[in-house]
């Protein structure tokens, strides 16, 4: 049991590439932080200095109150799961899984047993003969796994770990990997380019970009208050409807295109910066759930805070439907922030709707959503930061 | 979709298993004529037209390989200088390749380039300077005589296949190896050794062969008959008068025996990737 405190850690490679800049992160006992952003943005790198597989360039990094900046892997007492699992093809599995322990000059018994013991968290009893080439995706994930947790480390290194399994698998082993880190209750530092991953399984995200960390927090804070843009939408699937606006004089109202969006009271309370912009320029965000379609319901159509768009697309989930329509509004796009899933080719004033799936909708329509404006977002065009106070 | 139509005749005669067929026997006839002459008596192996299959089996050119000739020592020479090259080669050459395939050094291409210049060098070109070198070292007419110049002259190629090999390892090996606590050493002997052994025994095999069947230095170094190896030992069976036919192929089958069987054992860890398993895939 530990704690990993990185502290202005800067990761600079020999050809002068800055790749981890300035990088400060806490994992405290037991935790589950997960490291997310889109490739290339230095988490890899991030987690592989804590490992001691790279080295520290400027920074410090402690494990368990420790400097261990120069200290070797072994040192650290850590264990880690690569995204290829780099399973050893020679050996069997419950040699794979106690080769550490080998290592460590613990007895045979000693080592049957705990090999055992593991195989029975990780349900691989009955594999423990075979060698790796023998085994199913899945399968091998486990060992991988079960190779990384035998050692009972102090802290639990996965670098997409995931990332290998069919869509089935890696939901189920998505929730078996959780059970696990609750099992053995270590802090653990997880990296995925996944937003679903890491809202998913991490007791806090740490949001990366181009090296610099943007957001350190809960999933649902993540979602809920976005630092920045580049969280807004990176975080959340369908990712969140982002619009060039601008706000009305008095900051009552934002103006989308053509269309005029009021803003309740309540809600500029909430976000009391908003007065600053008032006929000033800004960058509006929706998320697709504050978007119900108030189509038939003359109220809700009526009200203050609608807007109309035209239907594109109609996505029917069974439990939603997903409504693509457009706007006469210019789309924003956060640098970097598409992920994989995400629809790269957004047009003009395209944005997705989460409507229920009673309201009646087809391609062509036009259709009226009642805003639901305590979701929404807003962010500053030039810093690009979240409005709120 | 023609293929898996066809009736069973068009798939076992076809057009590639025909090619192969004749390959085959293009090879293999050669060794065919040498096994069955080397049991044929004198007489039978003067016929004309050539028997092709014998009408009796004589082991007496075996007999005399060994008797008449020292066939026994020759083959005693040859495995002691090719077992020690070969090993010395092995053991260098996984060095040398991890290092050169697997650890950030400076001037690799230069070393590489070097090595693979080094064994395209024609060896014959070194003959005498390697003659004087070694009578002023008192080598001749020793096991060093060759194996030394057999190990110099192996490694650079087995230092290429080797590194190749050591590449295609993936370095997460490496990387889950040290965080498991392993040392350099015990990172090449427990996890990298084992992945590369199709390369080792490669390597290995053509080293073999290439010392096992080598004539120009084993003629030159070793003039002494108690020192000579099998190649330049059966090209001195006989007289200037009388060249023993029988005696050279029985002793030539008993030189290939020791190739056949080792590329017999070693065969499928030479055909089989054993890293398969290791990462996805």
């Amino acid at each position: 049991m530990a704690t990993v405190d990185l502290q202005e850690v800067n990761k600079v490679y020999p050809n002068g590439f800055h790749a981890v800049k300035d990088f400060s992160l806490n994992i405290s006992e037991g935790e589950f932080m997960v490291l997310v952003g889109p490739s290339g943005c230095g988490k890899t790198t991030a987690l592989r200095m804590v490992a001691g597989l790279e080295d520290i360039t400027s920074g410090v990094l402690r494990i368990a109150g420790k400097v261990v900046n120069d200290e070797t892997p072994k040192e650290r007492d850590i264990a880690m799961v690569f995204q290829n699992y780099a399973l050893y093809p020679h050996m069997t599995v419950a040699e794979n899984i106690g080769f550490a322990l080998k290592l460590r000059k613990m007895p045979k018994a000693n080592i049957t047993s705990k090999v055992k013991e593991t195989a029975e968290i990780l349900g691989l009893t009955e594999w423990l003969d075979r060698k790796p080439g023998q085994l199913s995706g899945g399968q091998r994930q486990r060992v991988a796994m079960g190779r990384a947790i035998v050692r009972e480390p102090s802290v639990f290194l996965m670098d997409e770990p995931l990332s290998n399994l069919d869509a089935k698998l890696r939901v189920q082993m998505r929730a078996e990997v959780q059970r696990i880190q609750r099992r053995i209750n270590v802090a653990t530092l997880y990296v995925t380019h996944d937003q679903i991953e890491a809202m998913t399984m991490g007791d806090r995200v740490a949001v990366m970009r181009s090296g610099v960390l943007q957001q350190v927090d809960h999933p649902q804070v993540l979602y809920d208050h976005p630092n920045n843009l580049f969280v807004a939408a990176f975080i959340g699937s369908p990712s969140m409807n982002l619009y060039e606006a601008s706000m009305s004089d008095d900051a009552a109202a934002v103006r989308l295109g053509s269309q005029e969006l009021a803003l309740p009271a309540a809600d500029r309370d909430t976000h009391p910066g908003l007065a600053r912009f008032g006929g000033k320029k800004i960058i509006l965000g929706v998320r697709p759930e504050h978007l119900p379609a108030a189509n038939g319901n003359a109220a809700a159509e009526a009200a203050d805070s609608t807007l109309v768009g035209n239907v594109d697309l109609v996505e029917a989930l069974g439990s939603e439907l997903m409504v693509h329509f457009t706007i006469d509004a210019h789309t924003v796009v956060a640098e970097g922030a598409a992920s994989d899933d995400a629809d790269s080719t957004a047009r003009a004033g395209e944005g997705v709707a989460r409507v229920e799936p009673s309201v009646k909708v087809k391609v062509g329509d036009r259709i009226t959503f009642a805003v639901n404006t305590a979701g929404l977002q807003f962010f500053d065009p030039e810093t690009e930061l979240a409005i709120w106070d | 979709m023609g293929s898996r139509n066809r009736k069973g005749w068009r798939r076992v005669i076809n057009g590639v298993n025909i090619s192969a067929f004749f390959v085959t026997l293009f090879i293999a006839l050669p060794l065919y004529w040498l096994i069955i002459s080397s049991f044929k008596t004198p007489v039978a192996l003067g016929d004309s037209p050539p028997q092709y299959f014998p009408s009796q089996f004589s082991g007496a050119n075996y007999s005399q390989a060994f008797v008449q000739y020292d066939f026994g020592i020759y083959f005693r020479n040859s495995l002691v200088v090719t077992l020690i090259s070969t090993a010395l080669v092995l053991v260098v050459g996984t060095l040398a390749g991890y290092a050169l395939g697997r650890l950030p050094m400076r001037g690799k291409f230069t070393l590489m380039v070097t090595l693979l210049m080094i064994s395209v060098f024609p060896e014959i070109a070194l003959i005498a300077p390697l003659y004087l070198l070694e009578r002023q070292f008192g080598l001749l007419n020793s096991y060093e005589a060759l194996i030394i110049p057999y190990t110099a002259f192996n490694l650079p190629f087995a230092i290429w296949i080797l590194r190749n090999y050591m590449l295609g390892i993936p370095k997460e090996m490496e990387e889950t190896g040290r965080i498991d606590g392993a040392g350099p050493l015990r990172t090449v002997w427990s996890i990298i050794l084992p992945m590369a052994l199709p390369g080792v025994f490669t390597a290995g095999i053509f080293c073999f062969t290439a010392c096992w069947t080598e004539f120009l230095m084993a003629l030159t170094f070793e003039s002494v008959n108690s020192w000579r190896t099998i190649p330049v030992g059966i090209a001195e069976f006989g007289t200037p008068l009388e060249v023993p036919y029988g005696t050279i192929f029985a002793a030539s089958v008993v030189a290939v025996v020791p190739i056949g069987i080792l590329v017999f054992i070693f065969r499928k860890f030479v055909i089989s990737g054993l890293t398969s398993g290791a990462v996805k895939g």
